[in-house]
């Protein structure tokens, strides 16, 4: 397989990414035409429009759901690029290996504990089931790390058992929890077995930005000692890197994202592998490369997996989740057989 | 300045792993660990890299604990080839070299002709833009032993330079044993003091200065290779039979079983 010069890849994707937002806008149940999207766009910064259909539609509705996309597309698809470089492994997801999993158990038990309370406080709610997600996440994480690596490195088996063992546990739990919940609860835990955009809204996409901005501005810098992750724990002891450190530090962190995704937009699954998968058959696996080309990707990914669930049913909608599982479950199966034809 | 472990003992879950071992490798000299599967060869070496800590017993790199060197500094000084890295993303040759300059701050184009130099030196220039993953794993063990020498390819102003390696010819065709042991020999004459546990007991009295020989956990000879490799010693040691003779070029003992 050849390889593209990293910088061209990333400058590509930095140049799609906002033709790929103005796509997004002009598409839905209303396609509206990129000349009016402008005509809406300069009237908002230069005049006092009056609020028109095509205002709230673009600005209102459209807006804040394509920045959530973009923003959740960055942190799923470079926490996974991440996670896998933490496990050593390319088929490590957050979605399959548990975290996601563990991180809903954590946001549901918030939602249920806390209910009325949540319904009283939108923003206050929405960070104390993010909280909850964090910690679901952080701890499903470590529960998979610890099973699963050795000193011979990662073993998938294992790896994918745990996330099944941990799927299975959030599962019983979110039923348990389902149960006693009222309406309003059990569409919203319902709402995060299959991963959903439509919630989107200001103070939504403020959060999530703050979220994305962290983790692309902190990751990056262990990128060398990633790289020297991929060889394993005591290699990159001996090239100087405190590994314990770094790790702790990057499961925290992916914990964050994963659990503010969950949080936000419930189960979006495999945008975390495929994209980084994508790109390190584009660039290679060099993480000072691989990090900014993922988030850029996911981000292009998730906008255009949402604007497709928007229109494919018009006139209602899917959620997107499963949107990207439809995309990336037979994805996973080719990696997996693959893999196979290697060993 | 040495590399030493003095009276290292390790227990780990009720088994004596190491008992009262002492070693000293100096600068510029190589050291051969020799012995039996389980003798403990790769403990001592985790011992002396720092990757385990000893029950008792204390190990010091350039007279200073080698727990009280910063990480980065250590690394400029002590570079370790483990037995097998399990690395499973397509790095190519020249991308897994250039991790061992990870510790230096020596900047893009230095590094890159360190990279290519490494490789050429051990005969894999030819590997440059191949993946990792889809090497053979005698060019698989090259490039990581051009990594370790990528790492301390330049002498260091904090202490004298070791490189420890774990079986570094266990995947080599004979050309390929035969330039480590000249890659070793060479960089001991630039004053780099290497650690190497071999299997083939001709190959490390051809190449060692100082052999040592393990049974059971703690040392049963250690000398220079004439004064260590007798028929008696083999015999107690592996329980094979054998005859020492000479090498009719090298002089040095050859062991004939």
């Amino acid at each position: 397989m050849r390889r593209f010069s990293a910088p061209f890849v990333i400058a590509v994707l930095a140049l799609s990414l906002p033709l790929v937002v103005m796509f997004a806008m002009g598409t839905g149940t209303v396609n509206i035409a990129i000349a009016d999207i402008w005509r809406a766009v300069l009237n908002l910064l230069f005049a006092d429009s009056p609020s028109n259909q095509i205002n709230t539609i673009l600005f209102d509705i459209r807006l804040p759901r394509i920045l959530l996309a973009l923003c959740l597309g960055a942190i799923l698809a470079i926490s996974g690029a991440v996670m896998q470089g933490l496990f050593r492994n390319p088929l490590a997801d957050p979605y399959l290996i548990g975290v996601s999993g563990g991180a809903s158990v954590g946001a549901s038990i918030v939602i249920v504990m806390a209910g009325s309370w949540i319904q009283g406080t939108a923003a206050l709610g929405l960070s104390a089931v993010a909280a909850g997600a964090f910690t679901g996440g952080f701890i499903a994480t470590i529960l998979v790390y610890r099973l699963a690596t050795s000193e011979l490195g990662t073993s998938v088996t294992t790896m994918l058992l745990a996330g099944i063992a941990i799927g299975a546990i959030a599962g019983a739990l979110n039923s348990l929890l389902s149960y006693f919940a009222d309406n309003d609860m059990l569409r919203q835990i319902s709402l995060w077995q299959m991963g959903n955009l439509s919630t989107a809204n200001w103070p939504r996409v403020a959060m999530v930005a703050l979220v994305a901005v962290l983790l692309v501005g902190l990751f990056p810098r262990d990128s060398r000692a990633l790289n020297a992750l991929l060889l394993g724990e005591s290699e990159a002891r001996h090239l100087g890197i405190d590994v314990q450190r770094v790790k702790r530090r990057l499961i925290i962190l992916t914990a964050l994202g994963i659990g503010t995704s969950v949080a936000v937009a419930g189960m979006v699954g495999f945008v975390g592998l495929v994209v980084p998968h994508a790109i390190r058959l584009l660039i290679g696996p060099d993480h000072r490369w691989l990090l900014p080309g993922s988030a850029l990707a996911g981000a292009i990914l998730l906008i255009l997996a949402d604007s497709l669930a928007r229109v494919v049913v018009t006139p209602t909608e899917l959620p997107t989740g499963i949107i990207t599982a439809l995309l990336g479950a037979p994805f996973f199966v080719v990696l997996l057989i693959q893999r196979r034809r290697e060993v | 300045m040495p590399l030493t472990a003095e009276n290292i003992s390790l227990h780990i879950s009720g088994f004596n792993l190491l008992r009262d071992v002492s070693m000293h490798v100096e600068a510029g000299t190589v050291t051969a660990i020799v012995g039996p599967n389980g003798a403990g060869k790769s403990s001592l070496l985790k011992v002396l890299t720092g990757e385990i800590t000893a029950t008792i017993g204390k190990v010091s790199l350039n007279h200073r604990h080698l727990a009280a060197w910063a990480l980065e500094d250590r690394a400029k000084m002590l570079a370790v080839l483990p037995q097998h890295t399990a690395l499973s993303f397509p790095f190519t040759a020249n991308e897994v070299v250039a991790l061992g300059r990870i510790p230096h701050q020596t900047g893009k184009q230095k590094d890159e002709l360190i990279v290519a130099d490494a490789l050429k030196a051990v005969d894999a220039s030819y590997l440059q833009k191949r993946f990792y993953t889809q090497m053979s794993g005698g060019e698989k063990q090259r490039v990581q032993l051009a990594r370790v020498l990528a790492q301390i390819w330049q002498p260091t102003e904090l202490g004298d330079q070791f490189l420890v390696l774990d079986e570094p010819t266990s995947a080599f065709d004979l050309s390929h044993q035969k330039l480590t042991l000249e890659i070793v020999r060479g960089l001991a004459e630039q004053g780099t003091g290497v650690v190497m546990v071999l299997h083939d007991l001709n190959l490390a009295a051809r190449c060692a200065d100082n052999l040592v020989v393990f049974d059971s956990g703690a040392i049963a000879a250690q000398g220079s290779p004439e004064e260590v490799l007798t028929e008696k010693l083999i015999s107690q040691v592996f329980g094979v039979k054998s005859i020492i003779a000479k090498h009719p070029v090298t002089q040095k003992p050859l062991v004939i079983t």
